[in-house]
């Protein structure tokens, strides 16, 4: 899996290096593009797969259980930060 | 939302053809999704190298919202584990691993099924759109109740795009650049954290 995030390394370096090349400019439909294609390969992978097609009502509590923690996590964390950052301002302002 | 809608509908589409088994090839023993997944981070290199002026308009912004990427990140890591409790049949790294996709299904479900089967993928994308719609609804709440840094934590990765439009009607303009950020931010973390959690 490393040498995926160096691929990423190195289209970060091309991308950078080519900026001013117009046909750059349609790397994000061929991002889009990519992207059907791996979530058309996956739902093949499920569909094919009795297990996971038995089990897709459990999957899916499993994910909004998952889903609902780090919503939460993350929402608490940024309105203390709001809070933080107000009262400085108000700190300030006085 | 409707390039979401394709999304899934490829997803749908896929599960469709595999239950059916419409499609006379055996996938499963090619390596074409890993090949497809290079070609798709490559692009995505490309993407974030080729556009240095976003990089530079982040100058403007203060170290105080600089910090809300980081604490997303935590906070979701944070709150993931605390529910994986609930969850008896999944390991606390595969939970943070479906909670390092921030809301980027397509890239969190395609690198897990990758590295630890369909079974977890099909989980990280089904979590991770549940969290893109419920910032889509729940934005203005969001925003009352928690402060106008809500809606974009609660975005993860997605306050870059597909929720930025709303996160800008309810935060307001100012905070689109911070939106934008930490969007970037998220991005740019997913592969690491998602690598680094499937691996353990």
């Amino acid at each position: 899996m490393f040498t995926i995030i160096g691929i990423m390394f190195a289209g970060v370096l091309v991308g950078y290096l080519l900026r001013k090349q117009e046909a750059l400019k349609h790397v994000n439909q061929a991002i889009t593009v990519i992207i059907w294609l791996l979530l058309f390969l996956l739902g093949v992978e499920v569909g094919g797969n009795d297990r996971i097609i038995n089990g897709l009502q459990n999957l899916g509590y499993e994910a909004i259980v998952l889903a609902t923690g780090g919503l939460f996590g993350s929402v608490l964390l940024a309105w203390a930060l709001w809070q933080f950052l107000n009262q400085r301002k108000k700190g300030a302002s006085k | 939302m409707k390039g979401s809608l394709v999304i899934v509908g490829f997803f749908v589409l896929g599960v469709m053809c595999g239950y059916g088994s419409l499609l006379s090839i055996d996938l499963s023993g090619t390596d074409i999704s890993f090949y497809a997944l290079c070609a798709l981070m490559f692009s995505v290199g490309i993407s974030m190298g080729r556009d240095p002026q976003t990089w530079h308009n982040f100058r403007s912004l203060s170290v105080g919202l600089m910090l809300l990427p980081v604490l997303t990140i935590i906070g979701t890591l944070a709150g993931t584990t605390a529910v994986s409790i609930f969850l008896p049949l999944r390991s606390m790294p595969e939970c943070l691993a479906i909670g390092s996709g921030f809301g980027y299904y397509s890239l969190s479900s395609i690198f897990i099924t990758e590295m630890k089967g369909a079974e977890l993928g099909t989980i990280a994308l089904l979590a991770n759109i549940y969290r893109e719609i419920f910032t889509l609804l729940a934005a203005p709440l969001l925003a009352r109740w928690f402060g106008k840094l809500a809606p974009i934590a609660s975005g993860g990765v997605t306050s870059m795009d597909t929720t930025l439009p709303i996160i800008s009607v309810t935060s307001g303009q100012d905070y689109a650049i911070v939106a934008l950020f930490h969007g970037v931010i998220l991005e740019f973390s997913v592969p690491f954290l998602v690598t680094f959690f499937c691996s353990l």
